[in-house]
């Protein structure tokens, strides 16, 4: 299973490094977001002692490997669709080492596209450096690519189209991520919204992502690091479960 | 009783519904070792569900299946490592080269290292694809691309191959190509899904399949001598076929049909036959021949249906087809 599982992974980073649109689009979108909000708010917005692009720096992080991972397991459908996916089910490894194989590379490719903007918030100060924030960061960055991809291979797998896909992304997953405090603090919303935000898992990866950068201001109520790690290794246990549970369910939509 | 003394494959009252529409009526077959088995019919007879059940993909809902002397009621990830499958839609990544799709290919069943190499060497030189394997597969033709899925197929040396319409989409030339590179190996059980009646005809042994049912069984000789009658074939203009049909119903008193842009009927004294069809039809009639029953008259002959559309491919298109290329 283990080599079906690194063939699988090595062939999402193989795909991912051919397609420059991709390269450019994962790294890039997030990186305008950021500089475009960054830029407009810097005077008119700040939170507690930070200014916006502090506090939006570890929100842009998240959305970077959330976009990866809807990228990458968007693949999922499109493999389907042009029969990869059949060629793999007739192969003598469990239906779970194609979870473990997706989930892996979406995440891989999450964790470093992730990794590289860490490193230019480091460079251009929008982050205090220690090796503590690095390997703290790094390290989150890895369970939060993991609970994503998982979450969005799930999603994939139980949809025939990159337009349903699409759909549910917008309902969903951008919502949750609206909600996790990456764009506005928990602490001045609406009473509906910020109970939206408690229970939104990304707040915790958020959250995990703030205390793990030393990014945390009290005004903008980010909860307990050891609240935000429960909560972030459970979201990732239950989606990597769910992963490998829609691989295995047989049905005749597989054959499909 | 050992592996290879069982049959490749033995289905006993196999059955499968999606929901309530029944796609497999309780079939029963046998494919000896070695043998090149061919399942024929129409979109909708249950060949695409038989295949999916045989490749382990759907699991056995009624009945019995046996693989290879492998029960895939009770264990259908164990025959997996012994066959290879093409289906239909292509298994192959178009925006990977072609060695790397056989790697890739060659790892999900276990191999690694210089035995996976080696043995990539070993099949781009059988289906002739050495000088293409560091080629992007979306460059490759329709036929090469095949190939390419037959070669990833091959690398773990499976003992049965099933080919799921293997030459949809290909002209003549890539078929017999394609045909070509699996003769040679007689330990190799070859059981492919087919709606052409040349393919077919070239097998050892035929299942026509026919809404879920089987129609016939044997050796494409055994069976089109089981009709006993020639066929009469008469060939028309196309606007000159309706009258040609009720001519031939009417005054010959013949069961025609339509196929390939002409027409088709059993008769037993079709030789005598030729010089009063050509006379009644006059200068309607481009050709008319007589040629032994095949396949097709089996078909009819079981069924009481002609064969649906595109099930046998009209000579003309074929030209078309091969002239495009």
């Amino acid at each position: 299973m283990s080599r079906a599982v690194y063939a699988l992974w090595h062939r999402e980073l193989v795909r991912f490094l051919g397609d420059r649109a991709r390269v450019v689009g994962s790294l890039g979108q997030p990186i305008v977001f950021f500089l475009l909000f960054a830029g407009a708010l810097r005077d008119s917005l700040r939170v507690g002692t930070q200014t916006y692009g502090e506090f939006f720096f570890p929100g842009t992080l998240a959305m970077i490997v959330m976009f990866t991972a809807i990228f990458a397991t968007i693949t999922v459908i499109e493999d389907r669709r042009e029969g990869f996916l059949q060629g793999v089910l007739v192969a003598p490894v469990p239906r779970a080492a194609i979870a473990f194989g997706k989930v892996a590379g979406g995440a891989t490719l999450g964790a470093l596209l992730g990794a590289v903007f860490l490193l230019g918030g480091f460079a251009f100060g929008f982050v205090p450096f220690s090796f503590a924030a690095l390997a703290g960061g790094l390290a989150v960055l890895v369970v939060l690519a993991i609970a994503l991809t998982a979450c969005g291979f799930a999603l994939a797998w139980c949809l025939d189209s990159t337009a349903g896909y699409h759909g549910v992304m917008m309902l969903v997953l951008m919502p949750a991520l609206l909600l996790s405090g990456a764009f506005f603090p928990r602490t001045g919303a609406h009473g509906i919204v910020r109970a939206l935000m408690t229970v939104d898992p990304l707040t915790y990866g958020v959250g995990l992502l703030r205390h793990a950068l030393g990014n945390v201001d009290p005004a903008a109520g980010v909860p307990a690091a050891d609240v935000c790690l429960s909560v972030t290794l459970a979201f990732a246990a239950a989606s990597l479960a769910l992963a490998v549970a829609v691989t295995v369910r047989r049905s005749a939509r597989d054959a499909v | 009783m050992n592996d290879d003394a069982r049959p490749a494959i033995a289905a006993r009252a196999l059955g499968h519904r999606y929901g309530s529409r029944e796609a497999l009526a309780g079939i029963d077959f046998t494919v000896a070792r070695g043998a090149r088995y061919a399942v024929l019919g129409p979109n909708g007879s249950g060949k695409s569900t038989l295949f999916k059940l045989l490749a382990t993909i759907l699991p056995v809902q009624q009945g019995e299946l046996s693989v290879l002397g492998v029960d895939l009621r009770e264990a259908p990830g164990a025959v997996r490592a012994r066959m290879g499958v093409v289906f239909q839609s292509p298994a192959v990544d178009r925006r990977l080269t072609v060695r790397q799709n056989l790697a890739y290919g060659g790892a999900l069943f276990g191999l690694h290292g210089a035995e996976l190499a080696a043995r990539i060497d070993e099949v781009l030189a059988r289906t002739g694809l050495t000088d293409r394997a560091s080629d992007r597969v979306d460059a490759l033709s329709g036929g090469l691309r095949r190939r390419v899925e037959l070669a990833k197929c091959m690398l773990h040396r499976p003992e049965l191959l099933l080919l799921d319409e293997p030459t949809s989409g290909l002209d003549p030339s890539a078929r017999r190509e394609l045909w070509a590179l699996l003769r040679g190996d007689p330990d190799l059980t070859v059981v492919f899904a087919t709606h052409l009646l040349e393919e077919a005809e070239a097998a050892d042994r035929v299942l026509i399949l026919h809404e879920g049912r089987v129609v016939a069984e044997g050796t494409p000789g055994e069976l089109s001598a089981s009709v006993g009658s020639p066929a009469l074939e008469v060939a028309v203009d196309q606007e000159a076929l309706p009258g040609a049909l009720v001519l031939l119903a009417t005054r010959f008193g013949l069961h025609p049909i339509a196929f390939g842009g002409g027409l088709r009927a059993q008769a037993h004294d079709a030789h005598l036959l030729v010089p009063e069809v050509y006379a009644a039809l006059g200068s309607k009639a481009r050709r008319v021949s007589v040629s032994p029953p095949s396949l097709l008259d089996v078909f009819f002959a079981r069924t009481g249906a002609p064969f649906p559309d595109g099930w046998m491919p009209p000579p003309a298109q074929q030209v078309r087809e091969g002239g495009r290329r």
